[in-house]
């Protein structure tokens, strides 16, 4: 133990390698060590939630039941749900390139609390194995959603299981928030106003506004499913006076602002690349940064969407419908503003602006369909069908998981000190675009044709269109798996990275090595410069 | 990393991600804000519930106040707004350095806590006694018998959540008395733990009148 901390500051070795042993892991309070165990603990979700996506699909080649029976196919959609959500969207892009970016981006040595950190990271291992244990006792039934009274009287899936696995990665997600606003609050570094910090950071803030405020809701009411379940008492149960809708309405109280926890990310990581690839200041700094903190806000004034036809008042609905729409507006102004950006900006079309240049398409029309399903009338019709599936996965995938493998590439020669191999990259991302819009556009189509979503059986006339998806799905798992492999490969025998070979703007480029020392940087920089200054030249480094 | 640090009443050490220690107090004081607007939320869900269920079931919510013992809950009252009294004096007397005066208004403030507690449980036992814990023990004759259930279970969960924030709040006292015994204990650190008892007790006061006083109204 030093006397005195600021002596590691002069280690010159790397964060990677100034420590070795699975304890320097696994104990480690390095906010980029965390990241590393948040990638792979995430990776290893993504593949499980991604076997049950493709169970799914397999099934629904054929309009019957053959490979799966109903039960299992129920089990299986809903633990590709709660896995994809909880385990891979919410801390993909905040707990990994959050983690690891964040404190760099603000100029500081770490996050304001790193051991709560490290807590973070532990807590989410634990609910990982909590789900990982539902699942090998034989999962869930009642969707991501458990809506009762079927998932606290009548299912016989696990729910109680499932639903503690999600309570404890509840304070994961919590503790993360707490960590980001904080440090954005106090650990900036001289000079780093908050209008100087990267969209990136304001959109992770916003992130962490709505992990704060709206997961606990997700815990009591979970808490109350759980309590129901147990012992057998009313509170959501009609049969002794409770009310099913209220449970609805604390669920997704959680769980609208939750999908923008999955979006905001994603376009934090759009705004960093498409002006690095742009060699252009973003158009409408102040805008792109407070539609963040406008679509945090909204989000918490939307959720009775989704109780259109539950039984909700008609006036309620008219109301969250209106403020639906208000959700349109901040996510127009970023999407002007990143093709305002690319407007006479010289553009290199690096796998990360290929991520992002789909993002941008993608999420339009995904946030389009959005208009769609928050209009009334129209929501009557599509309610509950494929074409609500199509329209979150055109958000969550298209959007999310497109922005989380763009930044992947963008930052991975700062976190592996290594070039990923642009050929095998870009071939991957244009699988990744076809198979994706292979897999969710016709679901559109049969979502608007009428068929319902999570039955294992459909009529035959929708063959034509379930075939076409499940083609799609099995390019899109290659685009998945080929990354896998050439990162591996890369940290050994790709290129040696320098310090900024994007030549983009921000101190984790600008300051800081690849990969970079454990505090970060020599000594704190002061900043001097607006963000994304590249019309006065970037700093190479 | 601070182990071999020297200590005393103010000495606070700087851990290695702050510049200066102002930064760390703000940063200290500002987790625990954040914090606490997530209890916020947290207990918001369950009063939410509770709230819309005693609009729909007034009278039944009404039979089970009658239920609880009105003299307890004013004690309890009472006991935690004295509490936060002297835990208010123990961050005035960990910032002033007076290390006896600390021990004392902690240690006051830890006996007026497990004396909630020890009411509460009191309380526990006397609902328990009378069966009316939901659940199939449950026991009630009267025409609203089952909305009664629903006021007991929100009862138990509210309050049990509380207790639960209060003997956190008072392991946290516990270690804060050795630190001040051992003369180890960071100026701003009792400052912090105060904010947390306070919002403990502010809690309770939107539970007292939520859950006991539902009978003054109509008398």
């Amino acid at each position: 133990m030093s006397t005195h901390p600021h002596l590691h500051r002069d280690d010159p070795k790397d964060y990677l390698h100034c420590e070795y042993g699975i304890r320097s892991w696994l104990f480690t309070t390095d906010h980029k060590r965390i990241a590393i165990l948040y990638l792979v603990s995430i990776t290893l979700m993504f593949f499980v939630g991604g076997a049950f996506a493709t169970l799914v699909r397999l099934e629904l080649i054929t309009p019957q039941s053959d490979l799966l029976q109903p039960e299992t196919y129920n089990r299986m959609f809903t633990m590709h749900g709660i896995v994809m959500v909880w385990f891979f969207l919410i801390p993909s892009i905040p707990a990994v390139l959050g983690n690891f970016l964040i404190p760099m981006m603000v100029g500081a040595r770490d996050l304001a609390f790193p051991r709560i950190n490290l807590l973070s990271w532990w807590l989410f291992t634990a609910s990982g194995v909590f789900v990982l244990i539902t699942i090998f006792i034989g999962g869930v039934d009642t969707g991501w959603t458990f809506y009762t009274p079927f998932s606290t009287f009548y299912s016989n899936s696990y729910a109680v299981a499932a639903a503690l696995a999600i309570f404890i990665n509840g304070f994961s997600t919590i503790l993360t928030g707490l960590n980001f606003i904080v440090t954005v609050h106090t650990m900036r570094a001289p000079g780093m106003t908050w209008l100087r910090l990267p969209l990136f950071v304001w959109s992770n803030y916003a992130t962490a506004v709505i992990m704060v405020l709206a997961t606990p809701v997700l815990a009591i009411t979970l808490l109350l499913v759980g309590i129901e379940r147990v012992f057998r008492v009313g509170i959501f149960d009609p049969a002794l006076g409770g009310d099913p809708i209220l449970f609805q309405h604390l669920f997704w109280f959680y769980s609208h602002p939750a999908v923008y926890i999955m979006i905001l990310p994603g376009m934090g990581v759009v705004s960093e690349l498409v002006t690095a690839f742009s060699r252009k200041r973003i158009f409408g700094y102040h805008f792109v940064a407070f539609a963040s903190m406008a679509i945090a806000l909204f989000g918490f004034l939307v959720w009775g969407h989704h109780l259109f036809v539950s039984g909700q008042s008609l006036y309620a609905g008219l109301v969250f419908s209106l403020l639906s729409y208000l959700v349109a507006v901040p996510s127009a102004i970023k999407v002007f503003n990143w093709t305002a950006t690319l407007y006479k900006g010289s553009v290199l079309l690096a796998t990360p602006m290929l991520y992002a240049l789909a993002f941008i398409g993608l999420f339009t029309m995904g946030g389009l369909t959005g208009l769609f399903v928050a209009a009334l009338g129209v929501d009557v019709h599509v309610h509950d069908t494929y074409f609500v599936v199509a329209h979150f996965h055109y958000i969550m995938v298209g959007g999310m998981v497109t922005a989380y493998m763009g930044g992947l590439h963008f930052w991975w020669p700062k976190i592996s000190g290594r070039m990923y191999p642009e050929g095998w990259a870009k071939i991957a991302a244009g699988l990744i675009f076809f198979g994706f819009n292979l897999t969710f556009f016709p679901q559109f189509v049969l979502g608007y044709l009428g068929m319902p979503r999570r039955y294992a059986t459909y009529p035959p006339e929708f063959q034509v269109w379930n075939v076409l998806s499940t083609a799609g799905a099995s390019i899109l798992a290659v685009g998945y798996v080929v990354p896998l492999f050439y990162l591996f490969w890369s940290m050994r025998y790709g290129k040696i990275a320098p310090r900024n070979p994007w030549r983009a703007s921000g101190l984790e480029w600008e300051e800081a090595d690849s990969p970079p020392i454990k505090h970060n940087f020599e000594e704190v920089p002061t900043v001097t410069k607006e963000a994304y200054h590249y019309h006065e030249g970037v700093r190479l480094g | 990393m601070v182990e071999a640090e020297p200590v005393g009443p103010h000495h606070t050490p700087l851990r290695e991600q702050f510049e200066a220690l102002g930064q760390q107090r703000e940063a200290d004081t500002l987790g625990m804000w954040v914090f606490l607007s997530t209890e916020i939320l947290f207990f918001g869900g369950v009063i939410t519930s509770y709230m819309i269920y005693r609009s729909l079931f007034a009278p039944a919510f009404h039979i089970g106040s009658g239920h609880l013992d009105l003299v307890s809950g004013t004690a309890m009252t009472v006991i935690l707004l004295a509490s936060s009294f002297t835990m208010a004096l123990s961050v005035h007397a960990a910032e002033h350095g007076l290390r006896r005066r600390l021990m004392l208004c902690l240690a006051l403030t830890l006996v007026l806590g497990l004396a909630f507690l020890g009411l509460k449980a009191h309380e526990y036992y006397h609902v328990y006694q009378e069966r009316l814990v939901p659940g199939s023990r449950f026991h009630l004759e009267g025409p609203h018998a089952r909305e009664v259930q629903l006021f007991m279970m929100h009862y138990f969960i509210m309050t049990g959540m509380h207790a639960l924030h209060m003997i956190i709040g008072a392991g946290m006292l516990i270690f804060l008395i050795t630190y001040a015994a051992r003369n180890t204990y960071k100026n701003y650190t009792v400052e912090i733990c105060g904010l947390y008892w306070h919002f403990v007790d502010i809690v309770w006061l939107f539970l007292f009148p939520l859950l006991y006083l539902f009978e003054l109204r109509t008398r």
